[in-house]
């Protein structure tokens, strides 16, 4: 009771904005669990799970050529795709669970995945 | 043979800032010995005194007091510029400038408690950020950060309990005593 008394009004109020950001912290930072494997979609079937523990790249054909994807040091990107706005080209590196490119033109998708899913699907 | 001499004039300031760093320095070598399961994750006990120095003395002293832990820990410790004693120089230096701010709060709704919880986090927001840009530039460092934080605000909530606490039993004058004899300085 002594040390209770100690707290002054201000200070409940900052222990309880610390309280929340540690609260908001955990499920922001842990929500897909550690990245563990790039899922690539093309027409929305799953054409390739890449293990992000082996550096590797791969070559996905599209209706519009071939769009690249590679995996290296846990990360993966798209390294080149034929549509024209380069948006997930240019998106760069995806390292934690959840993040996800697409190449709409070429309708393919690289998404990280962990242990779990953050919702259930995605669709086009 | 020449007598040369160099005297060091000191003020009681100057006492004071010793006698509250060394009593910073031995908090921050009990800090060092106590196993903890994560690297970064410290009680930050010297930080009891920066605190008090704060509300007794102000930002200037308690700069002063912070920084001389900071060298003479690292010193002691064996990690004098090295990666350790960085990390701890950019903690104690954005807890700093954040205690800076914090001192000008009303002193009658936010006290020692609020001082410390809010140093903590920039303690261990400037780590990070150092960490993340020098020693380990990966973002998996971020997935860490709600340990970081919990810890923070744990430590940073018992070690201002402390600091007010001590506040409140150690009247001013008694933490405050007449300069020692300067002679055998």
């Amino acid at each position: 009771m002594r040390w209770l008394a100690l707290f002054r009004p201000g200070d409940w109020l900052v222990a309880a904005l610390g309280l929340a950001f540690c609260a908001a912290s955990f499920p922001l930072v842990w929500q897909g669990g550690m990245a563990e494997k790039a899922v690539i979609k093309r027409g929305g079937t799953v054409f390739a799970e890449l293990d992000l523990s082996r550096n590797c790249r791969i070559e996905v054909p599209g209706p519009l050529g071939i769009t690249k994807v590679v995996v290296d040091k846990r990360r993966v990107r798209v390294a080149s795709d034929p549509g024209i706005h380069q948006y997930c080209v240019r998106q760069g590196w995806l390292e934690r669970a959840g993040e996800i490119a697409i190449c709409a033109p070429n309708e393919v998708s690289v998404q990280v995945q962990g242990g779990k899913e953050s919702y259930d699907s995605l669709s086009y | 043979m020449t007598h040369s001499v160099i005297e060091l004039t000191t003020t009681p300031e100057d006492h004071r800032i010793a006698q509250l760093a060394a009593a910073a320095i031995g908090l921050a070598l009990i800090d060092a010995a106590i196993p903890l399961p994560l690297p970064g994750i410290k009680p930050g006990l010297s930080n009891i005194i920066t605190l008090i120095v704060l509300a007794r003395y102000g930002w200037g002293t308690a700069a002063w007091v912070c920084g001389l832990r900071v060298i003479a820990g690292g010193l002691l410790l064996g990690q004098f510029l090295s990666p350790g004693f960085f990390m701890s120089l950019t903690g104690a230096v954005l807890s700093l400038l954040v205690l800076a701010g914090a001192v000008h709060l009303p002193r009658r709704w936010f006290g020692p408690v609020s001082w410390s919880i809010l140093a903590a986090f920039a303690h261990i927001g400037g780590q990070l950020l150092l960490a993340r840009l020098w020693l380990i530039p990966h973002n998996g460092l971020f997935y860490l950060v709600p340990l970081f934080a919990s810890a923070a605000l744990a430590f940073g909530i018992i070690n201002g309990l402390i600091a007010a606490r001590l506040l409140t039993e150690l009247p001013a004058s008694a933490s405050n005593p007449p300069p020692p004899e300067v002679t055998h300085a």
